[in-house]
């Protein structure tokens, strides 16, 4: 029996502002003072009202912009109404039945080798505003629960696909372009651990049988915490529901919708109790809050200033520095930043190869043992290029460049990194190629001249003798490149 | 001169002529409350330590001579729905018992800008919702000129306050007749302002789109002077409107010149009393005397507004009182078995009756399946309510009417009859849908002393011709001129 799998994500991203969606608390990430980024309108308080942050506003538009969405000219805020402890208002301000943006998509990347790729459809994507957290102290058989509202009211971000991916692979893909993009427009620091995004995937199968496609029940899993598990979860979800199908025969509409959690430890998706009932949020326009009308002035101010997405960056750096696939992937989808080190130390040395191989492979390497991002990286992109630029300059070997770039990275010397610090290095070490060919012309002179005997050996067609005369040069001339010396003595014997 | 019973007017008069202090007033204030509100049951809560500190400070502000606001030394009560910080706010409700805001709410922040000082806090339907003020969890308020009589609702408190001579000036809020129903069972000049005219920040809703603060006071031009301080922008409500306020005391005196006053042939139907009925036709002779042109008009979706009102107001209600779980504030049951559990039991516990039967009301018109036919229905007939006022305005400056069927009921007459209880409104509830001004102002007594109030409403921002055309109808007549006798 075959099947196609069928699988939509829904994710909430949490917005990179200044203060929360509805009044003027900080957004910030704050788990260890609980309650201490709150007010009145975020408590919920009687009497408080929200008032709406432009700056939500405007960073979900662009969101929106650069998944190619629709923008609503008119947009409306909607109550959601459920109970709950760490929703104060008994309700949660989200968006209904006019989205402000609908009907966009994200290009994703099947195959890196064939470069083949493919549209993922964005039914919508609308702001709400975040509930708080509870947390719950079951130890020594107590049944305490806690709640911190720090996080109620954090503008949150909802992008709902369309059910266009065809597995765990591409879910993971689809993910990960979407985060890569959200962090390239600077709109969430997407940050999985912090919940600041958070992934549902509702998952189905159908069974190809006698010809015909059956679907199977749709399970929606909550609360995928990282990539792995996104990709983990659905292929136990995949395998599960394959097993069920045979089992059971249930299609989609025998049972109500499911909704399961990922137990990563066992590999399993869990049953989630408690919504067996189709639960009724009584959603209606919050009178509390004006609609938006969304100016087409905006969008297109907005849309003029986006930055270059991660898809295009890597078709241009692939022309710009004749990069291959492979290497643009590796370097933009390491962040922007990433991609900014490169094309600024690639700019500086005028080779794109050479830095992106030093980027992808030194300093990918010394970034994952240390530790750090690239913004934390201690050799800065105009250090490293100039570096880089010794090499087809003969100042230096590659092979003494890397042991200047683990020197200048093992300085741990106070203050940034600078250029000049390679010169230190290279002298200490002895690490210079004699650069200079006037001065080697002028000792391979002399050479020639102190060894009539082994001039006249090598004009007799003893190519052997050159050696000699190589290492009474190399002796000379200190650091001198063995290769360059070996030219210049011939072509001054044959000249000669 | 006995402060009781005197106008705003007079009160900011002697206290500038140093005749008497705020403390002084403050204190015949708080010896009036003594007096009679164990009969009257206006207040909720009274601070008579804070109030008297904050008259002492006004007082001495006036002799350094330094800076006084608009309402310097008077005091005021404020309905127990309006956030005072430090003080507690019931909504006269048990959920709210011992709840203290941490913050006062827009409009007390203007009275203590304006120097004013604040009494206390005003009984009234829980939550606002009714009409008589016998939906208090604590007290029943009774009129000041019948005891045995409500002062209508839902600020009743506020009204009582005023009418008995505690208090020269009180807040209300008017969500579909709770200003203007008991000014005119009391004999006040009462005011619903313009949807978003003053801000409703601090204001604990009931439903949020029909809400609005607004001044008690025995005449125009005491309404006049709290409306011009409590008006204005406040970017922390969405709803507030951001157009600049006009001094609506100003040209309080100038009479308006070819006053067309339109009258609704919906308004004089069966079921109005034959003397309120009377005593508006004889204002509108007030009005012919005046200049004024009386025209007839057709207000012909108003027979919807009840059905309309019942509709939204618990539907938004059932949103707006969801926050009280019993989980971060307000009354938490005692004994429950689980989470859902202790909702059940705390909400159960915390709201009255009439409170609970409009949250059902409202969970029911927005439940799934239902939401089309009753709170969708109800925008759109409210859209036409309002497009019958607005061709209205096309032919007229203002439209007079009764502020409610009859003069104040007895207590207990319609507290088991929620539907007759619900018609007490119909003539107040159009304004909270279409959004408009509407006054109260005392226009006669009923054979039995009890007064009669005459509602004239306008077309939106309209206030300042509001208060113009009530104070010409002052001017000719003496009704705001009669106190009840309480003691």
């Amino acid at each position: 029996m075959d099947y196609t799998v069928v699988i939509g994500l829904e994710v909430h991203v949490q917005l990179q502002t200044q203060s929360k969606i509805f009044c003027g608390c900080s957004a910030a990430y704050n788990p260890t003072q609980p309650n201490v980024q709150t007010c009145p309108v975020c408590l919920g308080l009687p009497g408080a009202l929200p008032v709406m942050n432009r700056q939500a506003f405007e960073l979900a538009l662009k969101t929106a912009l650069a998944l190619n969405c629709e923008i609503a000219s008119y947009t409306k805020w909607d109550r959601k109404q459920y109970y709950y402890p760490d929703l104060p208002k008994g309700y949660q301000i989200s968006q209904y039945d006019c989205p402000f943006s609908k009907d966009g998509w994200l290009e994703i990347e099947m195959n890196a080798e064939t470069g083949e790729t493919r549209r993922i459809g964005i039914i919508r994507a609308h702001l709400e505003e975040d509930a708080g957290k509870n947390m719950h102290d079951e130890s020594g058989g107590k049944t305490d629960s806690q709640v911190d509202l720090n996080r109620a009211g954090t503008p949150l971000l909802e992008i709902v696909s369309q059910p266009d991916l065809r597995s765990a692979a591409e879910a993971r893909r689809y993910l990960e372009e979407l985060r890569l993009l959200l962090t390239y427009l600077n709109v969430s620091d997407c940050n999985m651990q912090e919940g600041s995004l958070r992934c549902d995937a509702n998952v189905n199968l159908h069974i190809h049988q006698d010809g015909k496609n059956i679907p199977t029940p749709i399970v929606e899993i909550k609360n995928l915490n990282s990539f792995r598990n996104v990709e983990l979860a659905i292929t136990c979800e995949i395998e599960r529901q394959f097993e069920d199908w045979k089992a059971t025969g249930r299609r989609l509409g025998d049972v109500p919708k499911e909704t399961r959690g990922f137990d990563a430890q066992r590999g399993v998706t869990v049953g989630q109790r408690g919504k067996e009932e189709a639960s009724d949020y009584r959603y209606f326009p919050d009178p509390d809050l004006a609609p938006v009308t969304v100016a087409d002035e905006l969008i297109e101010q907005l849309r003029s200033d986006l930055c270059e997405f991660p898809a295009d960056r890597r078709k241009r750096l692939a022309v710009t520095w004749q990069l291959s696939d492979y290497d643009v992937r590796v370097i933009v989808d390491q962040g922007r930043e990433f991609a900014d080190y490169f094309e600024a130390a690639a700019q500086a040395c005028g080779d794109g190869k050479q830095a992106c191989n030093w980027l992808t492979q030194d300093i990918l390497r010394e970034l994952n043992e240390r530790r750090l991002t690239i913004a934390q990286f201690p050799i800065r992109a105009e250090v490293l290029a100039n570096l880089l630029g010794r090499i087809p300059a003969r100042q230096i070997t590659n092979k003494s460049a890397r042991e200047v770039f683990l020197e200048l990275l093992n300085d741990g010397g106070a203050g940034p990194i600078t250029s000049s610090r390679i010169d230190e290095i290279i002298a200490a070490r002895g690490l210079a190629l004699v650069a200079d060919t006037g001065a080697l012309e002028q000792v391979i002179t002399a050479v020639i001249d102190k060894n009539p005997k082994a001039v006249a050996d090598f004009r007799g067609g003893k190519q052997a003798a050159v050696g000699a005369l190589i290492g009474q040069v190399m002796r000379e001339a200190k650091g001198a490149d063995a290769q360059v010396v070996r030219e210049l003595i011939i072509k001054a014997l044959q000249s000669g | 001169m006995s402060p009781i019973g005197a106008t705003t007017s007079e009160l900011l008069a002697h206290m500038e002529r140093g005749e008497f202090s705020s403390v002084a007033l403050c204190e015949a204030a708080f010896d009036r409350i003594a007096a009679c509100d164990d009969r009257v049951g206006a207040f909720l809560h009274v601070d008579r330590e804070a109030a008297l500190q904050q008259a002492a400070q006004v007082d001495d502000k006036r002799r350094r001579g330094a800076p006084l606001g608009r309402l310097a030394g008077l005091p005021v009560a404020v309905k127990d729905v309006i956030c005072t910080r430090g003080q507690p706010t019931t909504c006269a409700s048990k959920m709210l018992e011992g709840f203290t805001p941490p913050y006062d709410a827009h409009v007390v922040s203007k009275l203590r800008e304006a120097d004013a000082v604040i009494i206390g806090k005003t009984n009234l339907d829980e939550f606002a919702m009714g009409s008589s003020t016998e939906n208090s969890a604590y007290k029943t308020t009774r009129n000041p000129w019948n005891l045995a009589c409500t002062p209508g609702g839902s600020s009743g408190g506020s009204a009582a306050a005023v009418a008995a001579g505690m208090v020269p000036l009180s807040l209300g809020s008017d969500t579909g007749g709770s200003i203007r129903q008991p000014a005119g069972f009391c004999g006040l000049v009462g005011m619903k302002p313009t949807y978003g005219r003053i801000s409703r920040y601090g204001l604990i809703a009931y439903a949020s789109s029909l809400d609005q603060i607004g001044p008690f006071a025995h005449d125009v031009a005491g309404a006049a002077l709290l409306l011009e301080v409590l008006a204005g922008h406040d970017p922390r409500d969405s709803t507030s409107l951001p157009m600049p306020v006009p001094s609506y005391t100003a040209a309080l005196e100038e009479p308006l010149k070819g006053l067309k006053i339109g009258v609704a042939v919906e308004h004089f139907v069966a079921g109005l009393d034959r003397e309120v009925e009377a005593a508006v036709r004889q204002a509108l002779d007030v009005y012919r005397c005046l200049g004024a042109e009386i025209r007839e008009i057709s207000l012909p979706h108003s027979k919807y507004a009840v059905a309309v009102y019942y509709t939204i107001a618990p539907s938004e209600a059932s949103s707006n009182l969801a926050r009280y779980d019993g989980v971060h504030y307000g009354h938490r049951a005692a004994q429950f078995e689980n989470m859902i559990d202790m909702y059940c039991a705390s909400r159960g516990e915390g709201f009255g009756k009439e409170v609970k039967r409009r949250i059902m009301l409202g969970a029911y018109a927005l439940s799934a399946g239902y939401y089309d036919a009753y709170y969708l229905k109800g925008l759109k007939v409210r859209r036409l309510i309002r497009n019958d006022f607005d061709a209205a305005f096309a032919q007229c400056d203002l439209i007079a009417s009764p502020v409610a069927p009859t003069p104040a009921f007895k207590i207990g007459e319609l507290v088991n009859d929620p539907l007759a209880m619900y018609l007490s409104d119909i003539y107040t509830l159009s304004a909270n849908l279409a959004g408009l001004p509407g006054v109260s102002i005392p226009a006669g007594f009923s054979s039995g002393g009890l007064p009669i109030g005459l509602q004239l409403l306008g077309p939106p921002l309209a206030e300042d011709r509001l208060l113009r055309a009530a104070r010409m109808h002052e001017r000719a007549t003496d009704w705001h001129t009669r106190r009840p006798e309480v003691v």
